[in-house]
């Protein structure tokens, strides 16, 4: 589903990845794990399509050439990001932002765009087994919100948009243990055998309620270890000095 | 030819002109032009006394100069002061004896001018040019009581109503436009709900100017007699031309005891083209006067066209408790420039005043807020309040607060706020991660910045209003 070849990347001259790879089947979940500072929301960013880095090597989604589709084709493609730092839109309603975003990427795929009444029916339904409240998605995205429920916010869009690839960054950073387990239940609700994941974290914890099919540690712009579940548990112990 | 230049247009759908012959006046300004246009009106000898006091007042008059977008001098001999479609000469008794091309060119605009439109729930007074077209809904009105027909037809049918209110709220010797207007205006529409009456729709004035070389000066008269309630709406166009045409129009709004006016606009007349050339001067005076007691006096403005946006729709608070709002947003692209804002003055005890002003800069456009709140010394216990939000796309475009604060009594408040801000990179990421290509992901921000003013209009208009938002500020991304 993603293959990443050879991936390099600079910001303002400072190499922030080197020669990553990677590659994402279909149905599976990948952990990366790393310090502050190792490129993991440099990943995130450039996957997403987020400009301003310049970048050399190969990224494949489902044979397509990344960087040749913008950030909305992308998204369109059914790519996802769970943003470490959710944005505030003031004056926009949740609802409204929410319906928009999945009848842009509906239409853009030739699909049916919901009216308000099935769209409302969704959303319900989606709130409610993620425990959000109700109430919020009457108000201004994000605005006012507390970090807890803007990341349950980003998982609410996910469930909703249903992508093939979701990326979350760093989503269970400033979680509450009872709002990490409700994040954990979205994923892994989403999680079939067509729908990928790639979650950057620093702590195992979250993968305790994730259980991923690959562990990778990234320092200093490369992936210095891979292996199965066991290896977050390693690192917890051991901590990224002694991994390697 | 004329399929050509529909063709042609790409930018602004509102472009294309009506190949119909008209009837005009002769060029320039003077006595006998006045009187042209005085008489091919068939108006009484007052009105054609007050125009020319008006034109003698001109004759002293400076054009202003102190508003930030400066425009080269307007030659005003070189102008038509009346341009009609020649088939109107005999003017037409009801739609079925319309020019069709007139009825096309409506069609094109998206006006509902038959009447099977009714359901829309909207009465029209459309004005080509000069020349009211027609009037619709006209009955159900006339069996509440409810006046609403071009002002030229007011002039003959009740001019005890036009000469008692005209002028009263913007005089004859106010200043160099809005004396211009009342020298040389040619129609425009006049509204009198009787007491006590609650108009059952919305009133519209679809105004569009269509010969070239023709400055349009319509007149609109609103009087709501005790305990009445009237919303109007007015919307506009323009074809696209290259040399720039003259706008200046004048409103007066009347609101007697505990009557409520709200008026609300969506101005699109053509802004010029990218490089700035052409387009509308869009100078007009709208004034309204809370005369009664408990009167309330609301302009809802949506101004996303002309080259030069140049206005502030007033409220006069005389009667005590009377409120005034204002609510506007303001769109500058390319190179349109705007100057606009409010006048609050509080005259009446225990009056109230509201400013909620949403400006839009992007491209190399520059925008001004400007607005005075005066709070007289015998309007005690009486507060402002003032929200100015400039948003800024790109750094080629300009915004400008410029509020002028008077209180001159010690238990009256006045409260202003204002913000400037930009959308972020962040944001735009953020949306297109969702689906949103840049231009939706700006209109849905936008949207959300000016959702406060779009929520005063009636519903058919704010879904109107923000499509034009979004296609207003295309292009201003990237």
């Amino acid at each position: 589903m993603l293959k990443i070849n050879n991936l390099s990347a600079k910001i303002d001259n400072k190499s922030i990845l080197q020669d990553f790879k990677l590659e994402i089947n279909p149905g599976e979940v990948h952990a990366i794990m790393g310090p502050n500072g190792s490129g993991k929301s440099t990943l995130s960013n450039i996957l997403s399509g987020k400009k301003g880095y310049d970048v050399t090597g190969e990224v494949l989604f489902e044979n397509n050439d990344l960087f040749s589709l913008e950030t909305e084709e992308r998204a369109h493609k059914g790519i996802f990001l769970a943003f470490q730092y959710p944005l505030e839109i003031p004056g926009v309603n949740t609802n409204v932002f929410l319906k928009t975003s999945l009848n842009a990427i509906k239409k853009a795929r030739g699909e049916k765009e919901l009216d308000a009444i099935q769209f409302l029916k969704l959303v319900k339904e989606k709130a409610k087994e993620l425990k959000f409240d109700e109430e919020k998605l009457g108000r201004q995205l994000n605005v006012g919100f507390s970090g807890g429920e803007k990341k349950k916010n980003e998982i609410l869009q996910m469930s909703i948009l249903n992508p093939k690839l979701s990326i979350l960054d760093e989503t269970d950073s400033g979680l509450d243990i009872d709002a990490l387990k409700t994040v954990a239940e979205g994923v892994n609700a989403l999680r079939k055998k067509n729908n990928s994941f790639l979650i950057i974290t620093h702590y195992q914890r979250l993968l305790e309620y994730i259980k991923p099919d690959f562990v990778h540690v990234l320092m200093n712009g490369k992936i210095i270890k891979s292996g199965g579940p066991e290896l977050a548990l390693e690192l917890e112990k051991k901590g990224y000095e002694n991994i390697n | 030819m004329r399929d050509k230049q529909i063709e042609d247009l790409k930018d602004y759908k509102y472009g294309f002109s009506t190949d119909i012959e008209s009837f005009k006046a002769p060029k320039g300004l003077n006595e006998d032009v006045i009187k042209f246009i005085s008489n091919i009106k068939k108006e009484p000898r007052w009105l054609l006394d007050w125009r020319l006091k008006a034109f003698e007042r001109l004759k002293v008059l400076k054009e202003p100069d102190w508003q930030k977008p400066k425009y080269p001098k307007i030659d005003y001999q070189d102008l038509y002061y009346y341009s009609a479609p020649k088939s109107f000469k005999d003017k037409p008794k009801s739609l079925d004896e319309l020019d069709p091309k007139l009825l096309e060119t409506y069609q094109k605009l998206g006006i509902p001018l038959n009447e099977q439109k009714r359901l829309n729930g909207i009465a029209v007074d459309a004005v080509f040019d000069s020349v009211s077209v027609a009037t619709t809904f006209k009955e159900t009105l006339t069996k509440q009581g409810i006046i609403f027909c071009s002002i030229s037809e007011a002039v003959q049918k009740h001019p005890e109503l036009v000469k008692k209110y005209l002028g009263t709220v913007i005089p004859l010797t106010d200043h160099f436009f809005a004396t211009l207007n009342s020298a040389v205006f040619t129609d425009g529409s006049f509204v009198y709900i009787p007491p006590g009456v609650r108009c059952p729709m919305e009133l519209s004035t679809y105004f569009r100017i269509n010969a070239s070389d023709t400055g349009q000066f319509e007149r609109t008269l609103i009087i709501a007699d005790k305990g009445s309630y009237v919303s109007y709406l007015e919307g506009c166009t323009a074809p696209m031309r290259d040399e720039n045409q003259l706008h200046a129009a004048n409103v007066e709004l009347i609101a007697l005891d505990d009557a409520e006016i709200k008026y609300s606009t969506v101005q699109n007349w053509y802004p010029g083209d990218k490089d700035g050339k052409g387009g509308i001067y869009n100078f007009v005076t709208k004034r309204g006067l809370c005369k009664g007691k408990n009167s309330k006096i609301s302009w809802t403005q949506v101004e996303t066209g002309s080259a030069i946006t140049w206005k502030y729709p007033s409220c006069i608070l005389k009667g005590d408790n009377s409120i005034g709002e204002f609510y506007s947003i303001a769109i500058t692209n390319n190179h349109q420039k705007a100057d606009t804002g409010t006048k609050m003055i509080h005259l009446g005890k225990n009056t109230k005043s509201k400013i909620i002003s949403k400006g839009i800069s992007a491209g190399f456009s520059d925008m001004t807020y400007r607005g005075l709140v005066d709070i007289s010394p015998k309007a005690t216990n009486s507060n402002n309040f003032t929200q100015c939000d400039s948003l800024l796309m790109g750094n080629k475009c300009g915004a400008h607060t410029v509020p002028y604060i008077k209180n001159k009594n010690s238990d009256s408040n006045i409260a202003h706020e204002a913000t400037t801000s930009k959308i972020s990179e962040e944001q735009l990421h953020y949306c297109q991660q969702r689906g949103l290509n840049p231009e939706e992901a700006v209109g849905l921000i936008v949207n959300g910045f000016c959702k406060e003013v779009l929520q005063q209009l009636p519903m058919e208009f704010a879904v109107e209003a923000q499509k034009l938002v979004g296609i207003s500020l295309e292009g201003s991304v990237g």
